[in-house]
């Protein structure tokens, strides 16, 4: 198994420390303030202009980033690596497109009260499961019902018979790419291949005004923070002590009276739905969401920013989450035949040379320096 | 100039394959004569044959009543020069000069009834023209007069396509056609084409027998003609109806059982390449305890091979092309087998330990082995033709037909198996393989050499792997990518079969091959997947050890 428990961490540990919360505070001022005025405030001649593009870009990755906290809180600290973390953040993005779909209303193609996809399969009306799905709330309520009712379940019977290791990752692939191939099909009543898009308005206010854009990224920005303070928050207490534990010597663990299951199935429904919430994010941002987000090459990308930032830092995997999907997208752009390379590369140079990832480099760094 | 009724001699012969039927011969001879009155008062019969002078007459005027059954009559007659003269009608060619059909080929005048070119003269024709009518009559005519054509393939061909079109006028030459014919398989369908056509007659009693042809044959063709006989209204005899639906249970039944041996097979052949992709995979997490996710692209590196070998013998020796397949098979082993070593050698080895790890840089070694084949041969799928013995297959039943490269592909997953399983049980290096697989450590100690028995088990399981892209090369597609459709049904096949005993394997990959390939008929390839997903997870709680179990004392890691 995984060993990354050098020296146990003391008994009882600050939330964060001076140097991070200054980090907090810079990260607060820059997302929350000078992004966003830089964006609504200057014209767009000027040099200091964050154009429309950059916005969307910052706010995916800030998505992503929250993915990848997601599963650093399981990968890193109970050392079990889901493969299917992109069907979280799918069905989380999925739940909340619904809601866009249907307020979208008569403006789609058609002018039809359906969904345009449903017109075009000739259904007369909604299917039962879309019941509630113009209400905001509810669908917000659906964003955290569904992934996280799903992965509740999953893991229950998984971590009952101690499933773990190479054989969780790959039962989470294939669920995955079950469900991937089950919202391919065009009667799975969620779009088909094409999935959701053309979203209009959201909340009754049109989705592509600056305002809106910038309310959507500072929201990312915000909830990534949140995320951040909550696992780390689990992670100092007792809870993460045991957790850690589990990832180390899981019969240890049994032997002293523990249940593994509970803290297993608590943190692995968490990051769920932290995964979820950052899909339901992104899903307004891209203005697109379709199967091939649950592909199981996808799930893996998120491993492999976790693996580049660090694991078991939680500040790591954003790192990594930025770096790579930067990279992603200025290769994609400039070099297209080479990203794959890259990306090989990246999950073999990482995993043989940089096992502790980018936020190793920096802590020895500073040890070198001091 | 024939008079004679030729109709007499196909009908007492088709009695005969009727009478094979029947138990009494009674009954058989009354059958014979019946149809025989009912064959000479048909009014096609009552026409008079070959060519007279005045027919020419008929065919330039304007009844088109009298024309087509002009044409009929020549048709169910099997006048020699019935052939040419619809061929030229059908292309607007057919002309009348001196009372003689002739046919206007480059310029040049030929005879129809001589086929003779005819020499330089002056002659006064007329050209025969057809409405849409008469030239929907002409084509049905041309299918018909496919059934007398000297390839096997053409005649098969038309039968079959008799078998949903025939009519009640096709019946002369439908029975003439089965005279002829000394194909079995062509003379099944001409009968069932036969008994579609006298359903259309007026006569229950020939209706009857229809049936009864009917009953006998499983085609889908054969459920649909009784499907539409029993369309309330659609038939007034009580007797035909009741044997219709007989027949159509009988149909039925035949063609469910036809559907169950076909998915079945089917099955078997998806295992036995779910086997050859499973066993190599099996070995390596065997042995090392690593999952290769670059496992997939062996098999793919293994297909292309195929693909290499295919086009060098295309361009260097293409009167062996035929044989490609069997130098494709070591090359394939060996390519994959070296790449496996080159992984194993420049990353995997650095990673023991930390399964995990290793996932994530296989999947990243994938990434790359799939970008460099893209580059190399391009981002389409290419094409891997099968040699020419494996086109084709064998026929079961009517419908069911097992096609010869998934028979060898079946074998050749067979010979892997058995060659694989001698090598782990009756050779030294199985010796090793095995004891690092129940416990490295042990093994170590008393001198088995664990770092190359893994290098070489890497190798092993990588051509195995490669094997296995030569079967799909043969009957799915080849392209850079293939390999990520085959990786999660393999991997779960180790999981379910258990680690470290081939039998698992096998029992997983047939029971994972013909379960889906059962449910996929049922329930569609979509849903099907996902119960097994379902079932796989159940089964995981009740044996997290897969299927077999390796005897040992382990400890949990």
């Amino acid at each position: 198994m995984d060993s990354h428990s050098s020296a146990l961490p003391p008994e009882k540990q600050p939330l964060l420390s001076p140097l991070a919360w200054k980090g907090v505070g810079l990260y607060a001022i820059l997302c929350l303030l000078v992004v966003p005025l830089l964006h609504l405030l200057l014209d767009a001649h000027s040099p200091w202009h964050i154009s429309a593009y950059f916005i969307n870009l910052g706010g995916k990755i800030l998505c992503y980033a929250i993915v990848a906290v997601a599963l650093d809180l399981i990968w890193g600290y109970a050392g079990i690596l889901s493969l299917g973390h992109g069907l979280f953040f799918a069905l989380g993005g999925y739940a909340f497109g619904m809601y866009l779909m249907r307020s979208i209303g008569r403006d789609g193609v058609y002018h039809a009260d359906l969904p345009d996809f449903m017109v075009f399969l000739n259904w007369k009306e909604l299917p039962w499961y879309w019941t509630g799905s113009d209400h905001f709330f509810l669908s917000v309520l659906l964003v955290l019902l569904i992934p996280g009712l799903l992965a509740f379940v999953f893991g229950y019977f998984a971590f009952r018979s101690r499933i773990k290791g190479v054989y969780f990752s790959i039962i989470t692939q294939a669920l995955t790419y079950a469900f991937m191939l089950l919202f391919f099909r065009n009667e799975t009543g969620f779009g088909g291949n094409n999935g959701f898009t053309d979203f209009k308005r959201l909340l009754g206010m049109s989705i592509t005004t600056p305002e809106m854009r910038v309310t959507l990224f500072v929201l990312s920005a915000l909830t990534l923070l949140a995320a951040l303070l909550l696992c780390r928050w689990m992670i100092t207490r007792k809870f993460g002590r045991i957790l850690t534990a589990i990832r180390d010597a899981e019969s240890r663990v049994m032997f002293i009276g523990y249940q593994p299951l509970w803290y297993k199935l608590t943190a692995w429904t968490l990051s769920a739905l932290l995964a979820a919430i950052a899909g339901a994010l992104y899903v307004p941002q891209v203005g697109i969401i379709n199967p091939s987000e649950m592909s199981p090459a996808n799930s893996i990308e998120i491993a492999i920013w976790v693996a580049v930032g660090g694991r078991a830092s939680l500040i790591g995997p954003v790192l990594g989450a930025i770096t790579v999907n930067l990279a992603k997208s200025w290769f994609t752009v400039s070099f297209p035949e080479y990203w794959l390379f890259f990306l090989g590369l990246l999950f073999v140079t990482v995993t043989l040379w940089l096992p502790g990832g980018l936020i190793s480099l920096l802590s020895r760094l500073r040890k070198g320096e001091s | 100039m024939r008079r004679s009724n030729p109709l007499t001699p196909p009908v007492c012969s088709f009695c005969v394959t009727f009478g094979e039927r029947m138990r009494y011969p009674i009954f058989r001879q009354a059958l014979c004569l019946l149809l025989l009155c009912l064959a000479l008062l048909l009014p096609i019969s009552t026409l008079q044959a070959a060519w007279e002078e005045q027919q020419a007459e008929i065919l330039l005027g304007s009844d088109s009543e009298a024309r087509i059954t002009l044409l009929r009559q020549w048709l169910a007659n099997g006048e020699p020069f019935a052939e040419p003269l619809y061929k030229a009608l059908a292309e607007d060619a057919l002309l009348i000069g001196n009372r003689r059909p002739l046919r206007k080929q480059d310029g040049q005048l030929f005879d129809l009834l001589g086929n003779q070119p005819l020499p330089e003269q002056e002659l006064a024709v007329t050209a025969v023209t057809i409405n849409n009518r008469l030239r929907r009559e002409v084509q049905s005519g041309l299918a018909l007069l496919r059934l007398f054509d000297a390839d096997r393939g053409v005649r098969l061909a038309a039968a079959n396509a008799l078998q949903s079109k025939a009519t009640l006028i096709m019946l002369p030459v439908l029975e003439r056609a089965l005279q002829q014919e000394k194909d079995a398989q062509i003379a099944e369908n001409l009968r069932l084409a036969l008994a579609l056509a006298m359903l259309g007659s007026s006569d229950s009693q020939l209706r009857r027998q229809a049936v009864l042809v009917l009953a006998e044959s499983a085609t889908p063709t054969t459920k649909t003609t009784l499907n539409r006989l029993l369309l309330p209204g659609a038939e007034t005899d009580r007797e035909v109806v009741r044997q219709a639906e007989i027949a159509l249970e009988k149909v039925n039944r035949r063609l469910l059982f036809g559907e169950a041996l076909a998915s079945l097979f089917s099955g078997i052949s998806l295992g036995s390449i779910l086997l050859l992709t499973a066993l190599g995979l099996a070995i390596t997490y065997g042995v090392m305890g690593i999952l290769n996710m670059a496992h997939g692209e062996m098999l793919m590196i293994g297909a292309y091979t195929t693909y290499a070998v295919q086009n060098l013998f295309r361009s260097h020796f293409p009167q062996l092309l035929d044989g490609y397949l069997f130098a494709a098979i070591p090359a394939a082993f060996l390519t994959a087998a070296v790449v496996g070593i080159l992984l194993e050698r420049s990353v995997i080895r650095w990673l023991y330990g930390r399964p995990l790890e290793t996932l994530l840089a296989t999947w990243g070694l994938s990434l790359i082995l799939i970008q460099t084949v893209r580059l190399l041969f391009g981002a389409q799928n290419v094409e891997v033709a099968n040699p020419s013995w494996m086109s084709g297959g064998v026929t079961l039943l009517p419908g069911v037909v097992l096609p010869w490269n998934r028979i060898v592909i079946t074998f050749l997953a067979l010979a892997v198996l058995a060659l694989t399983w001698s090598l782990l049980n009756r050779t030294r290096l199985g010796l090793f393989v095995r004891a690092v697989t129940q416990n490295r450590s042990m093994a170590g100690c008393v001198g088995v050499p664990t770092s190359r028995i893994d290098s070489l088990a890497f190798a092993l399981g990588s051509g195995i792997a490669g094997l296995g892209g030569v079967a799909i090369s043969q009957v799915a597609n080849v392209g850079p990518d293939m390999g990520q459709g085959y990786i999660v049904d393999s991997f779960l096949v180790v999981v379910l079969g258990g680690v470290g005993q081939l039998a698992g394997a096998v029992w997983a990959a047939l029971g994972l091959g013909i379960t889906g390939k059962v449910l996929e008929g049922w329930v569609g390839a979509v849903i099907a997947k996902i119960i097994l997903l379902v079932f796989i997870i159940i089964f995981i709680q009740r044996r997290p050890q897969g299927l077999f179990v390796l005897k040992g004392r382990q400890s949990e890691s």
